[in-house]
């Protein structure tokens, strides 16, 4: 009996301490998206007095000719032109260097692994792209995030692809297919579950992705979410209501991923981190 | 392998990838080398030797970045083992409340980090913020969180762990969840309670778990720049200037040769430290 209400007193405190930790900063900021500028300079946990959420969004929305719609679209077309790009790359990547076993694949291997590990250069990232005519172009960001989560995804299909028997490659080749046709009508419809993975992971990571458009996709034009909030903390200094009214929107996102995807974005975040 | 499949298992299936990985993130990397040692414009170049780096060592508003990285990333790293730990235990045993914690411990890994900074340095806020004003509602006078020198480098990393703890935890969750019954069952037999449990069997087992949260978070911490910039912007003063934000400053301000410099830094500063670490927790893991 004591054991059992000392186990029920703990299980309360630690549900007690994720409303404390995790929910109250939660709360902060939509009711201080709610507020007036008087009221959110407060910084408090204050009922309003008055519900100003529809105006505040409203007035994020307009501010600086619309750039938070701009933000929205090149934040979509960024996310989802980079997660196609990848998929289909490393997913055709990962096949190769996990069915073939010759004296260059512990390079390849190390060279993916390396990108784990080796922070990007900055300058002559932009050099580079600037020498191809891709700097501050959709085209540029896209690549950049591409490559960067390249590492990440070729070891998720790498470890999905060794599920796969080779009876099923023999067993088309035997039918006459050619590599292509047996990877793209075969294999590539295996691997639904590892696609549905990066593409959850991914989503998340490149649409909160703030470094990578901060240096290679600068200029008001092309602003994504992140970026947004960047350049309103400058703007909206006395406007704390509009900066998290603005916190507020770019959070919705990611919250329906995390609302629908729960268990697929935990799955993804951990394989691989953990040696099977 | 027979020829056959040699034609089937083309190289040419990895050309796209490897050709956006070469060109985006490669070379680029393998040229940081020489335009490390260069004064740079962009458009045109000149080689100094090895000025850049002298600089990055001698002026004290940049090499107080190495001694802030490193803290900043043994800090978080050690604390997300810790906490990440004993959640994982935790969030493993019995009981009711169990989905809800997961997930709520979880949901901040996947909010913004720019977000995430500005939310919290308003409720560090000296005088008005929630902290101090809680602190105070119980008879404490809670510290200048971001503006005291002294700790500000821990109030960022302590927002960090805050984001980053759910990421530890899940991977510690699968860790835990991995390890044979039988081994708790005999346990049980011998007569240990929870505390034998937890340091003779899940403490040394959960080991590849804790190998990847030490080497992920430590990678991480390292690399460290968006949650800096948004929350203190590396003040006040340089106090807590990263080797991550000298870089970004540098390159905001033209110094280009000097950032890239920076990086180079940064790339051998994260090999030096990862690689060895890396190497000595693999070898001393032990196998189920």
């Amino acid at each position: 009996m004591n054991r059992r209400l000392s186990r029920w007193s703990i299980e309360a405190i630690a549900v007690l301490a994720s409303v404390v930790i995790f929910w109250v900063p939660l709360y902060f900021v939509i009711l201080t998206a709610m507020k007036d500028p008087q009221e959110a300079s407060l910084m408090n946990l204050d009922w309003p007095s008055s519900f100003q959420l529809w105006s505040n969004i409203k007035e994020v929305v307009a501010a600086r000719d619309y750039m938070l719609l701009r933000a929205f679209w090149n934040s979509s077309l960024m996310t989802v032109l980079s997660l196609v790009l990848m998929i289909v790359f490393c997913s055709m990547a990962a096949f190769v260097m996990q069915r073939r076993n010759d004296k260059a694949t512990p390079w390849i291997s190390f060279f993916v692994l390396s990108g784990l590990i080796i922070p990007p250069s900055i300058v002559p990232t932009i050099w580079v792209l600037d020498e191809l005519n891709l700097f501050k172009t959709l085209t540029g960001i896209v690549l950049v995030e591409v490559a960067l989560g390249m590492p990440f995804c070729v070891l998720l299909y790498r470890g999905f692809m060794a599920t796969i028997p080779r009876e099923i490659d023999e067993a088309a080749v035997v039918d006459g297919y050619g590599g292509y046709r047996l990877f793209f009508t075969i294999i590539f419809p295996l691997l639904k579950p590892v696609t549905a993975t990066v593409v959850v992971t991914q989503a998340v990571f490149i649409f909160n992705d703030f470094t990578n458009p901060l240096y290679f996709f600068p200029g008001s034009k092309n602003a994504t979410v992140q970026l947004t909030l960047y350049n309103f903390t400058s703007q909206f200094v006395s406007q704390w209501n509009l900066l998290f009214t603005d916190i507020l929107l770019i959070t919705i996102p990611p919250l329906l991923l995390f609302i629908f995807f729960n268990k697929r974005l935990v799955a993804g975040m951990t394989s691989g981190s953990v040696k099977g | 392998m027979s020829k056959i499949f040699k034609r089937i298992y083309t190289y040419q299936f990895l050309l796209p990838a490897a050709i956006v990985y070469l060109v985006i993130f490669v070379v680029p990397t393998g040229l940081s080398f020489f335009f490390s040692l260069t004064r740079w414009t962009l458009s045109d170049w000149e080689l100094i030797g090895f000025d850049n780096f002298v600089t990055f060592f001698k002026e004290p508003s940049l090499s107080i970045g190495f001694r802030n990285t490193f803290i900043f990333a043994a800090v978080t790293c050690l604390a997300k083992v810790a906490g990440g730990l004993l959640l994982g235990v935790f969030l493993t045993s019995k009981i009711r409340s169990r989905n809800y914690l997961r997930s709520i411990v979880f949901f901040p890994t996947l909010v913004s980090t720019i977000a995430v900074g500005i939310v919290f340095s308003m409720m560090m806020h000296p005088t008005t913020g929630l902290l101090n004003t809680t602190l105070a509602w119980l008879g404490f006078e809670g510290p200048d969180w971001l503006g005291d020198t002294r700790i500000a480098l821990l109030s960022v990393a302590f927002v960090d762990v805050w984001r980053g703890i759910g990421f530890a935890t899940v991977i510690y969750i699968a860790g835990i969840l991995a390890i044979p019954a039988e081994y708790s069952e005999a346990l049980q037999i011998d007569g240990g309670n929870a505390w034998n449990k937890f340091w003779s069997i899940i403490v040394p087992l959960s080991r590849p778990a804790t190998n990847s949260v030490i080497i992920l978070s430590f990678i991480g911490g390292l690399r460290s720049f968006d949650l800096i910039w948004a929350m203190t912007r590396g003040g006040p003063g340089f106090a807590t200037d990263v080797i991550a934000s000298i870089i970004y400053k540098q390159y905001q301000g033209g110094f280009y040769g000097l950032a890239t410099a920076g990086n180079v830094i940064l790339f051998i500063f994260v090999t030096a430290l990862v690689f060895p670490l890396s190497r000595y927790l693999n070898r001393t893991e032990v196998d189920l």
